[in-house]
């Protein structure tokens, strides 16, 4: 019984990391595709059909390019750098409830890899230590200008933490569990007791100052200053090459996959969606939370498209003005909001 | 020592070989912050210390305590300090000179902590550092119960404490603005 129950997370989370690697990697030629498409060009055609081999040829091509590590850097924490950009990056998918619980004959299985009552927390710990691939790895490369990306990408992350940190509270106000799981179920399906159960609708400004935040921390355009070319050549990774370099790209896109995941479990439902009894009445126990998954990564889908989207559409913030959003806008947002709930939430029940 | 079952016996005694472990991690990690010669290999020495230290709160159960100092030390402090020091870029050429009022200040200083942990071992009695009296003492609920009516007032003046710090750093930070 315990062997098996090892076995079954074991199963479930190879998958999980499989699947965050594929979508990373279909993430980059979407990317491209999606940038095509804003500007009017065709985008990755040659490597296969509509150049769907593409991400692989570009693996191809990063683990072939010659690998350098600069005489004065310091060799150890180079490598370490992009190893805990991708550990950071993966350890997030493990307290994500990914569906309901499915029946396969006569098991049970739980498609979360653990539920610890602290979840919130957990994913809010991966988040900041996010940030410590970047500036190990932009101080060991012994370069002025991964230096600086370094200190920008630890000035912009605590900055954004602050916000993120309290635009999560007033949701935890809201729910009173810090367990993703128990979250996840008090929005199940679309419409409860006369409103709509997905907290997007009971925290719009919670969630518009998280998804700002989550930009930040992922270090995507607008946001993405720590790697900004314009002034700092590549900014961290200037001196890196080959697959390390590539380990940071991928960390990137494993990110966006993780906090598209996060949005949309802690306000748009997560598997849930209207309907969904009847659905499982019709199909059971085994196919119904199926189609729970594959609503959840529809929603996935749509939030790594809205990345892209935005990365395509908004130019760079300044320094300053990143600085000012985060610390002038967004943090005194987020408490009017924690007080705003806590009004609404004392005199309206 | 309280009397424990067979099998609670046996767990206890693999959840000790793993505290000894973790333990020991914890003690080499703080030597080597003291013994590396670059201030950010100190640093970097000072979370591995903390993660161990969240190690310990997850094998007494304190979830919350546990995944508090990972956020708190090793997310936010710490890089802090990684900040700070990347910024300095501190090398031996700008390392400070001791005076020898300096030097003596440290050997009573370290002379006092001597006398302090060997007086607390005197009276310390041995104790299951992986068992708590209470195991949901740590979780978020009775933690939040706890502080929010018997350490209400401890709790409430701890606050007003970080937010003078805070107000104090905003006046230190804006008052050189305005000389300048």
């Amino acid at each position: 019984m315990e062997l098996a129950f090892v076995g079954q997370k074991f199963i479930l989370v190879g998958i999980i990391f499989l699947i965050s690697l594929v979508v990373a990697m279909y993430s980059t030629y979407a990317e491209r595709k999606v940038a095509a498409f804003f500007q009017d060009r065709v985008g990755p055609n040659r490597a296969g059909p509509f150049g769907i081999l593409q991400p692989l040829a570009d693996g191809a091509k990063m683990f072939m390019k010659e690998e350098i590590i600069p005489t004065r850097a310091n060799p150890f924490l180079f490598i370490v750098g992009p190893s805990l950009a991708i550990l950071t990056a993966c350890i997030g998918t493990a307290v994500i409830p990914w569906g309901q619980k499915m029946t396969i004959g006569s098991t049970v299985v739980d498609l979360q890899v653990t539920d610890i009552n602290v979840g919130v927390l957990y994913l809010f710990g991966v988040v900041s230590l996010g940030v410590y691939g970047v500036m190990i790895g932009g101080w060991a490369s012994n370069n002025k200008y991964s230096l600086l990306g370094a200190i920008r990408a630890a000035s912009q992350n605590i900055s954004y933490e602050v916000a993120m940190g309290l635009s999560i509270i007033a949701l935890l106000m809201i729910t009173g569990t810090l367990s993703l799981r128990e979250i996840t179920e008090q929005q199940h399906g679309f419409w409860k007791d006369g409103y709509f159960s997905w907290n997007f609708f009971k925290q719009p400004l919670g969630f518009l100052l998280f998804i700002v935040c989550a930009f930040a921390e992922t270090n995507r355009t607008p946001f993405d200053l720590p790697e900004c070319e314009t002034e700092l050549v590549g900014g961290y990774h200037t001196e890196y090459s080959s697959m390390k370099l590539g380990f940071y790209l991928f960390a990137e896109y494993i990110n966006m996959f993780v906090s598209s995941a996060v949005m949309s479990t802690l306000y748009f439902g997560g598997y849930n969606y209207p309907g969904m009894d009847y659905v499982n009445e019709q199909l059971g126990n085994t196919w119904g939370p199926l189609v729970g998954v594959a609503v959840l990564f529809g929603k996935i889908i749509f939030f790594i498209f809205f990345f892209m989207w935005v990365r395509w559409t908004i130019p760079r913030f300044r320094y300053d003005q990143l600085m000012d959003l985060g610390w002038k806008i967004l943090i005194p947002l987020a408490i009017a909001n924690i007080v705003l709930t806590g009004l609404v939430s004392t005199f309206l029940r | 020592m309280p009397i424990l079952k067979k099998g609670q016996r046996y767990f206890c005694n693999y959840k000790m070989s793993l505290f000894y472990f973790i333990a020991f991690l914890s003690i080499l990690f703080a030597l080597l912050v003291i013994f590396s010669k670059n201030p950010v290999h100190s640093v970097l020495y000072l979370i591995l210390t903390f993660f161990t230290f969240t190690i310990h709160y997850v094998l007494l159960n304190a979830q919350f305590l546990a995944i508090v100092n990972f956020i708190v030390y090793m997310g936010a402090i710490m890089v802090l300090f990684l900040f700070v020091l990347m910024l300095l870029n501190l090398n031996n050429d700008s390392e400070p000179v001791k005076t020898n009022l300096v030097k003596f200040a440290a050997i009573i200083g370290g002379c006092c902590l001597l006398l302090t942990v060997a007086a607390s071992l005197k009276v310390a009695s041995p104790s299951i550092p992986v068992v708590l009296a209470n195991p949901n003492l740590g979780l978020v609920k009775g933690l939040g119960k706890v502080l929010f009516t018997q350490f209400l007032l401890p709790f409430e003046i701890s606050s007003l404490l970080l937010f003078t710090a805070m107000v104090g750093a905003v006046l230190l930070a804006t008052k050189d603005k305005t000389n300048a």
